[in-house]
């Protein structure tokens, strides 16, 4: 078998913490002929405004790129369900030949009368930006006939990586805020938003019962369980609190700008970063004493609650070495803290987007001789994951057969999961389900570990 | 009556793009791995689709198109991915797909490749055109299972003898299972087979002590060179049939036409009827006896027929997925007594009414409703008004049965929300028999959950 080679030119994406000395490139679009982990700017445009459940979310493209997004994401609703339907203008070749402005717009009219939502979000994908189609003009005319928000997503694949597609996904949702907005400017005392949350499996209504107890008012979530209307107030909160910070930190900024609302970066994942938010959201307000307190007292509950539970997980996981790959590099941060809390030990870390500053902090972060990487592909985690001889990976989907062919534990942790890991109730699940899959004794009668014995 | 209105945006699509057909076909190849030439997205999405259905690595390349090779043209990129998956793969054939993107903006994928000349320990590089505008998966699949054929088998005279008793089989989109059980059976035949794709082994090993970059397994390069030398050529799918009447070329039509060599189309087999006519082919073919076993197997489906023949007679049925299975699906159903009173597909050959006429009896055809292009929302309308008894086809129908309140059989691809889904068996005599004690099971289990009394006997 021959060794799995880097290949030279992703070389400056591959950091070996102790022996490397260079700052790790990111950004750099991936490379023709790997195979990428990472998605497309639509998917990163679909991730954000996914969880908005009175929506109509019509994908504009030939039938691919909305088949296989169907239904994909565990982000709940409370209410409707509209966006767990996947809808497409399911271009054909007379459409591409001719243009698909037509199609689009009697798409809308004709889904807008069905479904009755009370905005609607057109995605344009990679053709789209080729046939030069103006969906902009299209959305202008199906809204004013029919008076709801109809918002263009410009998330053409091709147009960069999925922090484009935020980006896209943040100048939609600005645009729906800013025209929905309630007259008045007037703060609401003791107000958040949260951005950058999408109610995977529930999180959402997790976060907002801390802050209700903590007796602040949440005024909007940006996305999770969203509604359109929701966005009305969303202005005249005092605070935004920002988490996944790759996603969403741009909305932030624009809000700032334009509203005057200033933001902190949080987590809500592992005991310690969502006690860190709770905190952190609380000394924003500290004229309110009563508040630190609340949350003081509410952090000790929920701990006092889980650490007897955690403890005894922790007595078998102890040692174990874990291997991470997600999307944005703040969930690693939250990982590699979590995962020390059990007791193991964080070997491989990296991510699909991280930025120049994440990629300094996870170096601060990781013990000697771990291996970071950027935009990593399925021979590179490999390679690594069996060099370091990982006990668990933590990623998606994709990465999760290279995981078990390989005979190691795999935690799911991206939006494809169906249970809360925010939180501290999520830590649990978190530590059950780690433990779960690295205590499975299945792992004693796969080869590898086998026949090392 | 109308069952189906029209629409124009398609609402969660029972159909897929056709790269990921083609994609398919390459990971039942030996050594081979796909590229698609045009945006990273879409073979991540592919990729994603085929892991969650196989549960094993499902490599696709993408040539990761940026805006600049939007305006300027993907040659240098696909060439650029040419040679960076030769340096990490080192793959035997590179199977480049297009997509929408790269086949809108014309890049003439041929030429460039053409102009990289040729190379000696180089991949095999075979092109094919898949733009998602014009087809589906399925559509995908055929195409690159000709073009991998075409490329293997170039115009010319034979230099070598003919191997009369090899016969080229190809299967269609099966399920691993299927595959395995195809092979089964030539083997017991004692006659070779050439079975292209054949991605049983690779998208379903065993657990690995190294990693692989490609997998083991698949259609051996050297054996599909060989095919032009073969005694016959099946090809699996009353749809794909219709289509080479119509004159269109299919890898066995391409044989039939280079080298002559006889092409035998047919359903799907699936049932007892089908695999009847599955096996007197395979004899005519290979002038060889159907083995004991099958007829052990054909005997006991036979019985078992008997057995649950009131459990299943004209209970109501929606079948749904890709044409052929559906074709072939409705046949096997409409043996045992079920009324599969909507026939839906995404696929729009043209070809799947012709196809049901041809296999259903005259009596039940009245009461068959026939769609194709259809989605699953419209399905679920028109099947609302049908009330059907159940459901059957891939796991994407889940959210009609739970709204309709009907059990699912889950048969086909993608089989999403279960484990095994490549292990169904679905055709001859034993997967009839598995489907059969499924569908049967699945009936009483519903009229144990639903009575008020709940009997622990039948
Ligand atoms: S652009 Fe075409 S090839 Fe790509 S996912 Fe969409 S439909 Fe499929
Ligand atoms: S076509 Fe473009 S937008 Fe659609 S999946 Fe492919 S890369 Fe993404």
């Amino acid at each position: 078998m021959k060794p799995i080679s880097i290949l030279e030119e992703r070389k400056t994406q591959v950091f070996r913490k102790g022996s490397d000395e260079f700052d790790i490139s990111c950004d750099k679009k991936s490379l023709a002929g790997s195979v990428s982990q990472r998605a497309c700017v639509f998917c990163g445009s679909r991730v954000v405004l996914y969880p908005i459940a009175d929506a109509l979310h019509l994908v504009h493209g030939p039938i691919g790129c909305a088949s296989y997004t169907w239904d994909i994401r565990g982000a709940l609703s409370s209410g409707p369900e509209l966006h767990r339907m996947s809808f497409s203008t399911d271009l054909s070749e007379t459409d591409i030949i001719y243009g698909g402005e037509k199609k689009l717009e009697k798409a809308l009219f004709e889904l807008i009368d069905i479904y009755r939502p009370k905005a609607a979000f057109v995605y344009a994908t990679c053709i789209v930006g080729i046939i030069g189609d103006d969906v902009a003009a299209v959305c202008k005319k199906v809204e004013a006939k029919t008076g709801i928000p109809v918002l263009p997503v410009h998330s053409e694949g091709f147009k960069g990586t999925k922090k484009d597609g935020y980006k896209a996904a943040c100048d939609a949702l600005f645009n729906l805020m800013d025209r929905t907005r309630e007259e008045s400017p007037e703060k609401i005392p003791l107000s958040i938003n949260i951005l950058g949350e999408f109610n995977i499996g529930g999180e959402t209504w997790i976060i907002k019962d801390y802050y209700k107890r903590m007796g602040i008012e949440v005024l909007s979530v940006m996305t999770g369980d969203g509604r359109v209307k929701n966005f009305g107030s969303s202005h005249r909160a005092c605070l935004n609190v920002v988490q996944c910070s790759g996603s969403l930190t741009y909305l932030a900024q624009k809000m700032e700008a334009a509203y005057g609302i200033p933001f902190i970066r949080v987590s809500y994942f592992g005991i310690e970063d969502t006690s860190q938010a709770l905190y952190d959201v609380a000394s924003f307000f500290s004229d309110r004493p009563d508040i630190m307190e609340k949350t003081a007292a509410l952090v000790q509950e929920e701990v006092k609650a889980i650490l007897p539970e955690l403890q005894e997980m922790k007595t078998d996981l102890s040692g174990k070495r874990a291997a991470v790959y997600v999307g944005g590099a703040f969930k690693a941060f939250s990982l590699i803290k979590a995962l020390k809390h059990l007791g193991m030990t964080v070997v491989l870390v990296g991510s699909q987007t991280g930025s120049k500053e994440d990629y300094a902090l996870l170096k601060d972060m990781c013990d000697p001789g771990t291996i970071i990487l950027d935009d990593a592909n399925p021979l590179e985690l490999a390679k690594y994951v069996l060099e370091k001889d990982a006990h668990l990976f933590i990623g998606g989907v994709k990465e999760r057969p290279i995981a078990y062919k390989l005979g190691l534990g795999f935690c799911d942790h991206n939006h494809e999961r169906k249970i809360p890991l925010a939180g501290f109730e999520g830590m649990i699940n978190f530590a059950r389900e780690v433990h779960e899959t690295v205590t499975s004794p299945v792992w004693d009668l796969v080869p590898r570990k086998a026949w090392n014995r | 009556m109308n069952t189906a209105k029209s629409y124009t945006a398609t609402r969660n699509a029972c159909k897929m793009c056709t790269p990921l057909g083609a994609a398919l076909v390459f990971h039942g190849i030996e050594g081979a791995i796909p590229l698609l030439h045009g945006s990273q997205g879409c073979s991540t999405y592919m990729r994603r689709y085929l892991i969650s259905h196989f549960k094993e690595p499902v490599d696709i390349a993408s040539s990761n198109f940026s805006e600049e090779t939007a305006i300027f043209g993907g040659g240098a990129n696909l060439k650029l991915a040419i040679e960076n998956l030769t340096r990490q793969y080192s793959p035997e054939m590179i199977g480049i797909a297009t997509t929408c993107l790269s086949e809108t903006i014309g890049d003439d994928v041929p030429m460039i490749l053409e102009g990289m000349g040729r190379m000696e320990d180089r991949a095999e590089l075979v092109h094919v055109s898949t733009p998602s505008y014009s087809g589906t998966h399925m559509d995908g699949f055929h195409h690159a299972v000709r073009a991998v054929v075409e490329h293997c088998n170039p115009e010319g005279p034979r230099t070598r003898h003919r191997a009369r008793k090899t016969v080229n089989l190809f299967p269609g989109m099966l399920s691993n299972e299927d595959l395995r059980h195809l092979k089964e059976i030539f083997e017991d035949l004692g006659v070779r087979l050439i079975l292209l794709p054949d991605y049983s082994e690779r998208l379903e090993g065993p657990s690995w002590v190294e990693y692989h970059a490609i997998q083991k397994g698949g259609t051996p390069i050297k054996d599909i060179r060989e095919m032009g030398l073969s005694g016959a050529s099946i090809e699996l799918g009353t749809i794909l049939a219709g289509m080479v009447e119509k004159g269109e070329k299919t890898a066995g039509s391409v044989l039939k036409e280079r080298f002559d060599i006889p092409l035998v189309s047919m359903g799907i087999p699936m049932g007892v009827k089908a695999t009847d006519r599955f096996f007197s082919a395979l004899e005519e073919i290979t002038a060889k006896p159907v083995p004991e076993k099958y007829k052990r197997q054909r005997g006991r489906l036979i019985d078992a027929y008997v057995d649950g023949n009131k459990y299943v007679s004209k209970k109501r049925a929606v079948v749904y997925g890709e044409e052929d299975f559906v074709a072939a699906m409705a046949g096997f159903l409409a043996e045992i007594g079920i009324i599969p009173v909507l026939c839906a597909s995404g696929g729009r050959s043209g070809f799947l009414k012709q196809a049901l006429n041809q296999i259903l009896p005259q009596n039940i055809q009245g009461q068959v409703h026939v769609h194709h292009g259809m989605d699953f929302t419209q399905m679920e309308e028109a099947a609302g008004k049908l009330s059907p008894d159940f459901a059957i086809g891939n796991s994407k129908g889940y959210t009609l049965s739970r709204n309709l309140k009907i059990p699912l059989v889950r048969a086909g691809f993608p089989i999403h929300d279960r484990v095994g889904g490549a292990r169904i068996l679905h055709i001859g005599y034993k997967g009839t028999q598995q489907l059969f004690d499924t569908i049967v099971n699945t009936l009483l289990q519903n009229r144990q959950d639903t009575s008020a009394v709940g009997y622990a006997y039948m």
